[in-house]
């Protein structure tokens, strides 16, 4: 340990305290008992799917499209669970498969 | 015995919902003990800092912060800036989560990406009561990470599987969860513009300034394209 475990308390507060203002701050903006503006509703209604565009994104921010392999266990990957998905619509399929691919392609295809 | 059953039916229909989760959290949440362990923080300190701080990849900058001179107020605002992505869960989850009494504090507390993009796209099924089902995922996802984190921290040096890759099933989990979005037809200008804003950031600012400017696009153009986009 580099930290005393005071400090090391502390550190792990300070990033609780942080992170929990952003959970709470749109509740405490805007309290159940009072209706949100109508532009507030408007974005719950369409932040959604917003959202999981951000987060595909925010996944492969860390591939690397300029070096080999460019990316393809992603792509391929993205690719296989968009078609299982597509063909048979079962979640756990779809994800269990892109996974397993993927776990395939980085560790025996693309070393 | 009435309260027991309606548990039970809870807890049935979500926790096929979190299976995805389960898979990725374990991975990460175990990677993360082992982490922390050869930083020299053993499981009590990476299982506190999981139960406590509660946040996946803010907990992997969090370690730089442990190993370096002592900056709580650095810790602090950092947690902010990684996590401002959160702002946006609870606006979408303002009118889902009213009304749900005692269960909300935790619900709160423990909203993470994963268990947003569960809560913002399902719907639960018959016969099973929303604040139920959504506190259940809640919960799970929340207990999935805490336990990887102590598996991690206790057992890391026995682990020998190689479970490089498995963190991949988030990734597939958010595609997965972007197509369900896509499937109503008025969804997908949202999704779109989504997926633009956050790869033109990426493209222009690189992956380690990403959220924020991000958000800050998505949302100029949700706003300035509203009157267009709300039809």
């Amino acid at each position: 340990m580099y930290l005393t475990p005071f400090q090391t308390v502390a550190i792990i507060l300070a990033v609780a305290a942080g992170t929990q203002i952003t959970r709470w701050l749109p509740f405490w903006l805007f309290p159940e008992k009072k209706d949100p503006p109508a532009v507030v509703l408007y974005l719950g209604r369409v932040l959604p799917a917003a959202v999981m565009g951000l987060l595909v994104v925010y996944c492969l921010k860390n591939v690397s499209w300029t070096a080999a392999p460019h990316g393809p266990p992603e792509l391929l990957s993205i690719a296989a669970v968009a078609v299982l998905h597509r063909w048979k619509g079962n979640v756990l399929l779809s994800i269990a498969g892109g996974t397993a691919l993927y776990m395939l392609l980085v560790q025996a295809v693309f070393v | 015995m009435e309260t027991v059953n309606r548990r039970r039916t809870a807890v049935k229909a979500a926790f096929p919902a979190t299976v995805p989760v389960m898979t990725g959290f374990l991975a990460l949440g175990v990677a993360y003990g082992i982490l922390m362990r050869t930083n020299g923080y053993g499981p009590l300190w990476s299982t506190l800092m999981s139960a406590i701080g509660f946040g996946g990849s803010m907990q992997y900058v969090a370690i730089t912060l442990l190993v370096t001179a002592f900056d709580p107020l650095q810790a602090f605002l950092l947690a902010l800036m990684v996590n401002a992505r959160h702002i946006f869960y609870g606006l979408s989850l303002l009118d889902k989560y009213k009304g749900l009494g005692k269960a909300r504090f935790f619900m709160v507390f423990a909203l993470c990406d994963e268990t947003f993009s569960l809560v913002s796209t399902l719907e639960p099924p018959e016969g099973v009561e929303r604040k139920d089902f959504y506190f259940w995922i809640t919960l799970l996802d929340y207990l999935y990470w805490v336990g990887g984190t102590a598996l991690g921290g206790l057992l890391g040096r026995f682990i020998t599987v190689d479970t490089t890759g498995l963190d991949f099933a988030l990734t597939a989990l958010f595609v997965v969860l972007f197509l369900e979005q896509w499937k109503k037809p008025e969804n997908r200008p949202f999704g779109l513009i989504g997926l633009g804003c956050a790869g033109a950031i990426l493209a222009v600012f690189g992956a380690d300034n990403l959220v924020i400017p991000a958000m800050a696009l998505i949302l100029a153009v949700l706003l300035g394209g509203r009157k267009r986009l709300c039809t």
